[in-house]
C-alpha cells in the first residue's frame, strides 16, 4: 500500500455499551448519545482532533454500530474526508488465523496495528469517545516531546470526594507518574485520568504484543497496560488540564453537564468561533417561536416548533412543544412531539417519542427519569 | 427523472431589492432565516429528481458562487451532470447573440451534453412549492411542446412592471402574455420545453437579432405551438421590491405559512454553516418569530426573523425585522421596522425604527 506518514494518529475508543446510561443506550453505542442540543459524544473528541490539527483518526467500533457508523461517514461534517488518512471506521474483523470481539481497550488498539503502521506514526493518541470537553492535543503533544516522555496521560482535578470513580495519577513536583490506581477506595489524590493518553509508538507497540500474549490480562489499558509501563523504566507524565471536561457515563453526570450549558457563564462556550464542535446538519428551517411561547434560559436546535413554556431545557432538531405545556429543566431529543397542557419537569425525552396531550411527570433532580417510546405516560402522571 | 435538465436563469432578472442587491444578485439575497432565493427553485428542483442543473448568471455572482459551491449541499455533486454554473464568457467573434440568448448560445454544450430531452427553465424571486414532478408529468401527458406554470390569483397585487399575466384559452392553452393587471392568472417564470425546440427557437430567435426566448421566441408563436399550463395553488411569494421582501419575511411569522413552506414537503436544502443551536439566555424573551441557529438572545425579540449567529444583548429590543446572518445588536439599541443585512454590529442604545409597510434598511457590513 501506498503509504504516507503522519506524524500522530489518534485511535478513539467508541464501542462501548455505556450500560450506565440505562435506556439512552438501548439501541445505541455510547459515543452515538445526543449531547447538547445539536450533537452527539463523539462529535467533542472529533471535532477535536480537527481543530487541534490531526488528520488521521481511527474510530474503533463495537456495539449497536448502525447509528454510529451512520453519524461518522466518511468524516465529512469533521473535514475528516480526506485523500491521505482520514476519518477510518474500524470494527472487530476476523483472518485467517482466526480473530474476535475487542477484548478490551488495549486489545482493540493492537488488533488494528496494521492500520496504524501504514501511517509511520511516531506518536499514537488514545482517546475515549465518552467525554464532553474541548482540548488542543498539538499542545499535549508539544509537551510530551518538551518531557521526553514515553507517555503522557492527560489528567484534571476533580472534587476529592468524587476521585474514588477515576483513574487517579500520583506524581512527582515535575508531574512525572509514579503510581497510578483505577478507582481507589482511599484516593492519595484528585489528579484523574481523563481518557486521553499519548504513547511513543515504538513502545506502546512492545507493551501491546506482549500484553497480547498474556492470557492473565485483561487487555485494558488502565489495568494493565499502564501499570505494567509503570512498573518498567518508560517515563511517564502527566499532563494537567484545566479546562471544562466531563465524564457523561451516567444518567445523572449526563443531565448535569447538559445543564451545565444553560449556567449564567456557561464552563463551555460553544458558539466560541476558535474552537467549533462539528457534527452532521440536518439541514431544517429555522425554530419558529409562536405567539403566546415563553422561552428562557434554553438551547433550541433549529427545526423546532414552539407553542408552549420552556424553562432551562434543551431541544435538539424538529422539537414540537403543544400549547400551555411546560417543560422545565429538561432534554427533549430529536423529533420528539409534546402534546398541548403537558408538563414535564427533570426528564429526558429520547428519539421521536410522542407524548400525548395532558400528560405530567415530574422527577427529582437527583434521580433523572428517561422517558422512551415504551414509557406508559398513564402511571407516571398519576404518580405525579 | 432523468429526462429533466434544469435552467435557473438570473440574466433577466433586476436587482430589484435596493440595499439588499447593491453587492449581489437578487437570487443571492437571504430570505427566511437561513436560506438564500436561490434555494427554494433549486430544492423543488432536486426534489423532482433533476440532476443536471445549469445556472445562467451575468452581474453581481461572486456571493451566489459562494453560496452554491459545487453542489453539495443539494446533493448535486455528482460524478455525471449535477450543478453547472455559467457566468458570461462571450469571446466568440462570430457570435451575434444578445440579451439571455446570448446564455443558450454560449451554453450549447450544456445542453447537448445532458442526457435530458426537457427542459424546465426558471427564475429565482418566486418562492414556492411547485412539484416539479407533476409539471413534468403533465407536460409528458398532453404532448405539450411548452408548459407554463400560473398562480390564478384574484387578489394578487405586485410591485413592480416586471410582473406579467398569462391569457389561457378554454382549452387550457397560453394565447398570450400581457401587462393587464385585472388578468388573474399570473406568470411564475417557470416552463418546461422540448429541448428540440429550445435551441431551434434560440438559432430563430439570435438570426432575428432578439433578446428574449419566452417573450419574443414562444409567445409570438402561441398559435402554432402547443403551449400548455399548469395552475399551482400552493404557497407563492413573489419577491420583486424591498417592501414585497419585508411584507413576505413578516407573513412567514404565521403558523399556517411556516408550515405551508417549510414543513409541507422534503426539506429545503442549503449551504451547511456548522451553527450550534440557539441559546436564550436569563432574561430573554422571544415571541412570534423565526430564529435560525447559532445566535445568542439576551434580549428581547418579537414578530421578526433572525439569521444565523445573531448576537442580541441584553436590553436590546427587536420588533417587526429581519436581522442577517451575524449581525451584533448592542445594549439598550431598539429596532423596529428594520431589515438589517449581513454583519452589521449596532452599538449600545440606538434606535433605529421604520416604517409600516416601507422598512428601515441598512446595507452590509456597517457599524452604526
Amino acid at each position: 500500500m501506498n503509504s504516507s506518514k503522519k506524524e500522530c494518529v489518534a485511535m478513539l475508543l467508541a464501542g462501548g455499551e455505556g450500560k450506565r446510561l440505562g435506556s439512552l443506550t438501548k439501541k445505541l453505542a455510547k459515543p452515538a448519545v445526543y449531547f447538547g442540543g445539536k450533537y452527539r459524544i463523539i462529535d467533542f473528541p472529533l471535532s477535536n482532533c480537527t481543530n487541534s490539527g490531526i488528520d488521521t483518526v481511527g474510530v474503533l467500533t463495537q456495539y449497536e454500530p448502525l447509528a454510529l457508523n451512520t453519524h461518522l461517514g466518511i468524516g465529512t461534517p469533521w473535514g475528516l474526508d480526506h485523500r491521505q488518512g482520514g476519518l477510518t471506521a474500524l470494527p472487530p474483523f476476523v483472518e485467517k488465523a482466526g480473530g474476535s470481539w475487542y477484548l478490551g481497550t488495549a486489545d482493540a488498539i493492537y488488533q488494528n496495528t496494521c492500520f496504524i503502521e501504514q501511517y509511520e506514526p511516531e506518536y499514537v493518541l488514545v482517546l475515549s469517545g465518552d467525554h464532553i470537553y474541548k482540548m488542543d492535543y498539538d499542545k499535549m503533544l508539544q509537551y510530551h516531546k518538551e518531557k521526553q516522555a514515553d507517555v503522557t496521560i492527560s489528567v484534571i482535578e476533580v472534587p476529592m470526594d468524587e476521585a474514588s470513580r477515576f483513574g487517579i495519577m500520583n506524581t512527582d513536583e515535575d508531574y512525572t507518574i509514579t503510581e497510578f490506581e483505577e478507582k481507589p477506595k482511599h484516593p492519595k489524590n484528585n489528579l484523574a485520568s481523563m481518557g486521553v493518553y499519548l504513547f511513543t509508538w515504538s513502545y506502546l507497540k512492545s507493551f501491546l504484543t506482549n500484553d497480547a500474549l498474556n492470557p492473565h490480562s485483561e487487555h485494558d489499558f488502565g489495568k494493565n497496560v499502564i501499570p505494567s509501563m509503570l512498573e518498567s523504566d518508560l517515563k511517564l507524565v502527566a499532563y494537567p488540564f484545566s479546562g471544562y471536561w466531563r465524564d457523561v457515563g451516567t444518567v445523572q453526570s449526563y443531565w448535569e453537564a447538559s445543564m451545565d450549558l444553560l449556567a449564567t457563564d456557561s464552563p463551555l462556550d460553544l458558539h466560541e468561533d476558535a474552537w467549533r464542535i462539528y457534527s452532521t446538519n440536518p439541514n431544517q428551517p429555522p425554530q419558529y417561536i409562536a405567539a403566546g411561547a415563553k422561552v428562557s434560559r434554553s438551547f433550541i436546535n433549529e427545526g423546532c416548533l414552539v407553542y408552549g413554556k420552556l424553562v432551562k431545557s434543551i431541544l435538539f432538531h424538529g422539537v414540537k412543544v403543544g400549547q400551555h405545556s411546560e417543560v422545565t429543566n429538561s432534554i427533549l431529543m430529536p423529533n420528539v412531539q409534546i402534546g398541548s397542557n403537558v408538563t414535564l419537569t427533570n426528564v429526558i425525552v429520547t428519539e421521536g417519542t410522542h407524548i400525548p396531550d395532558g400528560t405530567r411527570i415530574t422527577s427529582s433532580k437527583h434521580d433523572i427519569l428517561v422517558i422512551d417510546q415504551e414509557t406508559k405516560f398513564e402511571a407516571l402522571t398519576m404518580l405525579a | 427523472m432523468k429526462r429533466l435538465m434544469g435552467v435557473i436563469n438570473l440574466d433577466a432578472e433586476q436587482d430589484l431589492l435596493g440595499e439588499l442587491t447593491y453587492f449581489r444578485c437578487g437570487a443571492a439575497v437571504p430570505f427566511g432565516g437561513r436560506y438564500r432565493l436561490i434555494d427554494f427553485v433549486l430544492s423543488n428542483m432536486v426534489h423532482a429528481q433533476i440532476s443536471e442543473i445549469a445556472v445562467f448568471t451575468r452581474r453581481k455572482y461572486r456571493s451566489l458562487m459562494d453560496h452554491l459551491g459545487n453542489g453539495k449541499a443539494w446533493d448535486l455533486d455528482h460524478v455525471k451532470g449535477g450543478l453547472f454554473i455559467l457566468p458570461p464568457d462571450w469571446n466568440d467573434p462570430t457570435d451575434i447573440s444578445k440579451g439571455e440568448l446570448q446564455h443558450f448560445h454560449n451554453n450549447r454544450d450544456f445542453f447537448a451534453r445532458g442526457q435530458a430531452d426537457h427542459v424546465l427553465i426558471t427564475g429565482s424571486q418566486h418562492v414556492s412549492t411547485v412539484d416539479f414532478e407533476e409539471v413534468f408529468t403533465q407536460h409528458l401527458n398532453t404532448n405539450a411542446d411548452v408548459t407554463v406554470v400560473y398562480q390564478h390569483n384574484e387578489k394578487m397585487v405586485t410591485d413592480t412592471p416586471f410582473s406579467k399575466k398569462l391569457t389561457i384559452d378554454k382549452t387550457g392553452h397560453v394565447r398570450d402574455l400581457t401587462n393587464d393587471q385585472k388578468n388573474p392568472n399570473y406568470y411564475m417564470n417557470m416552463y418546461i420545453i422540448k429541448k428540440d425546440l429550445l435551441l431551434e427557437l434560440v438559432d430563430s430567435c439570435i438570426a432575428r437579432g432578439k433578446s428574449f426566448l419566452f417573450e419574443e421566441g414562444i409567445i409570438p408563436r402561441a398559435d402554432k405551438l402547443k403551449i400548455g399550463s399548469y395552475a399551482y395553488n400552493g404557497y407563492l411569494a413573489v419577491i420583486d421590491s424591498l417592501s414585497a421582501y419585508y411584507q413576505q419575511s413578516m407573513k412567514l411569522l404565521s403558523d399556517q405559512h411556516f408550515e405551508e413552506l417549510f414543513l409541507s414537503k422534503k426539506p429545503l436544502l442549503t449551504k451547511i454553516k456548522n451553527e450550534p443551536p440557539t441559546v436564550y439566555k436569563r432574561g430573554s424573551n422571544a415571541t412570534n418569530s423565526l430564529i435560525a441557529n447559532g445566535c445568542v438572545i439576551e434580549g428581547k425579540v418579537s414578530n421578526s426573523i433572525l439569521f444565523r449567529g445573531v448576537k442580541v444583548e441584553r436590553g436590546a429590543v427587536i420588533e417587526n425585522s429581519v436581522i442577517m446572518q451575524r449581525c451584533v445588536i448592542k445594549k439598550g439599541t431598539v429596532l423596529k421596522n428594520v431589515v438589517l443585512d449581513k454583519d452589521i454590529t449596532l452599538t449600545p442604545n440606538k434606535t433605529l425604527i421604520g416604517a409600516d409597510k416601507q422598512p428601515y434598511v441598512v446595507a452590509k457590513r456597517k457599524v452604526i
